[in-house]
């Protein structure tokens, strides 16, 4: 099993400098993503946060080959590049043996909402490539506007609560499970408080023949509004309520990987959280209760894909 | 070093110098409080280093060795996580100096 002291030693391919924010959770995400491979890796990277605070020009944190797609189609793009190099190997301008891998990165914007058909599409061929969602719930980039991961209650730009709304009316898209229905070798939920699950996922992704998808949760103090030390906490809370369970999906078979001993409530996991704020008022209860119902749900739901 | 602009980049805007981005001072953005090391606390767990946003952690020779102020944000997510009896990183004032953020 992999050391944090031994990780530590290895050379980072995403580096110092760039403009994330205090306490984001992005770089702790892929601090561990990009060290479940040793081997050669090209990156494509849809916009978002991520895209735009590593590259501020003329500058770049990466130290890894690494390209600018547009929003909608880092899947495709890096479906692309896998493509082109699968020809290079077959007309033997490449060794055969070769090892490279191929990484498609975006954030729930990118990859839940307008890049969802770039991605079916690039898993659905079979490409051999990697995936990666940080799920920060929202266009952060761009100010916080709701996206399909928004949780159903919050307040969000454009799902703002107020006398007429309390908050975002839809419940979450799970996009894990979507993936899963294109029957890809192997789909799975992570989040970086456990950063061991992230690893042994990542580098399961990475050995995958053919699409391997990591949909991970991503704390965001700016959007989510908390105080910016709490992030791992908040990780924590988000798996020990099943508001955010770990799973994967290999062939087919589900494993559930973390089951908290005592499941709490998700008041807990709301609570700290400046967007979620107004639930707490009178009025709203009965959204914290409808909340509460469809976590439970969704978790019973979990368990018995297992049980199969 | 000359300076940065777009006409020194190369042809289809590809950024041949991969990681320059050491070059931005991060820790220019700190206001107010910042991390203290206390090595005599510390078990080396490196949940420090895994944490840190800001790749600010100061490891040398396979040991947390402190933090690297010229990247550290002073989010506090470091002391918060770390685990010894006594914690080895406390939050501390800091006196906010104004300063360039870009290393010549
Ligand atoms: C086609 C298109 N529409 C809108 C934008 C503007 N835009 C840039 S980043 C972004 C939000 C990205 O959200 P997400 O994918 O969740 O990533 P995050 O910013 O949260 O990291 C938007 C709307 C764009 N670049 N391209
Ligand atoms: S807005 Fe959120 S996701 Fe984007 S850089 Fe800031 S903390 Fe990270
Ligand atoms: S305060 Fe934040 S940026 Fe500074 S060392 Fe700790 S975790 Fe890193
Ligand atoms: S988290 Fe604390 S105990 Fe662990 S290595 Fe860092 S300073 Fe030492
Ligand atoms: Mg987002």
């Amino acid at each position: 099993m992999a050391k944090l002291k031994d990780l530590a030693s290895m050379e980072d391919r995403l580096v110092a400098g760039h403009g994330l924010c205090l306490g984001c959770g992005i770089p702790l995400i892929f601090k561990m993503v990009l060290r479940a491979t040793e081997d050669p890796l090209i990156i494509a990277n849809a916009t978002g946060c991520l895209e735009v605070c590593t590259t501020i020009f003329p500058r770049t944190s990466w130290n890894v080959t690494w390209i600018h797609s547009a929003f909608e189609n880092a899947a495709a793009t890096i479906a692309g590049v896998e493509a082109m190099y699968k020809s290079l190997k077959r007309k033997g301008r490449i060794p055969k043996d070769k090892k490279i891998k191929f990484l498609g990165v975006g954030g729930d914007g990118g990859t839940y909402d307008i890049g969802l058909q770039a991605l079916s599409g690039a898993v659905e061929r079979g490409h051999d490539i990697v995936y990666v969602c940080y799920d920060n719930n929202a266009y952060a980039n761009t100010g916080g506007q709701r996206s399909s991961a928004t949780p159903f209650g919050a307040s969000a730009t454009t799902s703002p609560e107020g006398s007429q709304s309390p908050g975002k009316l839809q419940w979450r898209k799970d996009l894990t499970k979507i993936l899963v229905a294109h029957n890809i070798p192997y789909a799975a939920q992570s989040s970086p408080h456990r950063w061991q699950d992230l690893y042994n996922k990542a580098k399961k992704a990475f050995e995958t023949e053919g699409p391997a998808f990591l949909n991970v949760l991503c704390f965001c103090p700016t959007e989510w509004k908390y105080d910016e030390s709490q992030g791992i906490r908040l990780a924590q809370l988000a798996a020990d309520t099943c508001i955010w369970p770990l799973y994967e999906v290999e062939s087919g078979k589900y494993k559930v990987n973390y089951k908290p001993k005592e499941k709490k409530p998700v008041l807990e996991w709301l609570k700290p959280q400046g967007r979620f704020r107004h639930l707490f008022k009178e009025e709203n209860a009965p959204i914290l209760e409808e909340f509460q119902k469809q976590v439970d749900r969704d978790w019973e739901e979990l368990l018995k894909l297992e049980s199969f | 070093m000359s300076k940065e602009t777009w006409k020194e980049l190369t042809i289809g805007t590809i950024n041949l110098d991969a990681g320059n981005s050491v070059k931005n001072l991060t820790g220019t953005w700190r206001s107010g409080k910042k991390p203290e090391f206390i090595e005599e606390n510390c078990i080396q767990c490196f949940f420090c280093w895994l944490y840190c946003p800001h790749f600010a952690i100061l490891v040398k020779d396979g040991e947390v060795k402190g933090i690297n102020y010229d990247y550290c944000t002073g989010c506090g997510i470091c002391s918060v996580e770390c685990p010894s009896k006594e914690k080895s990183i406390v939050m501390v004032k800091e006196e906010i100096e104004l300063a360039g953020g870009s290393k010549k």
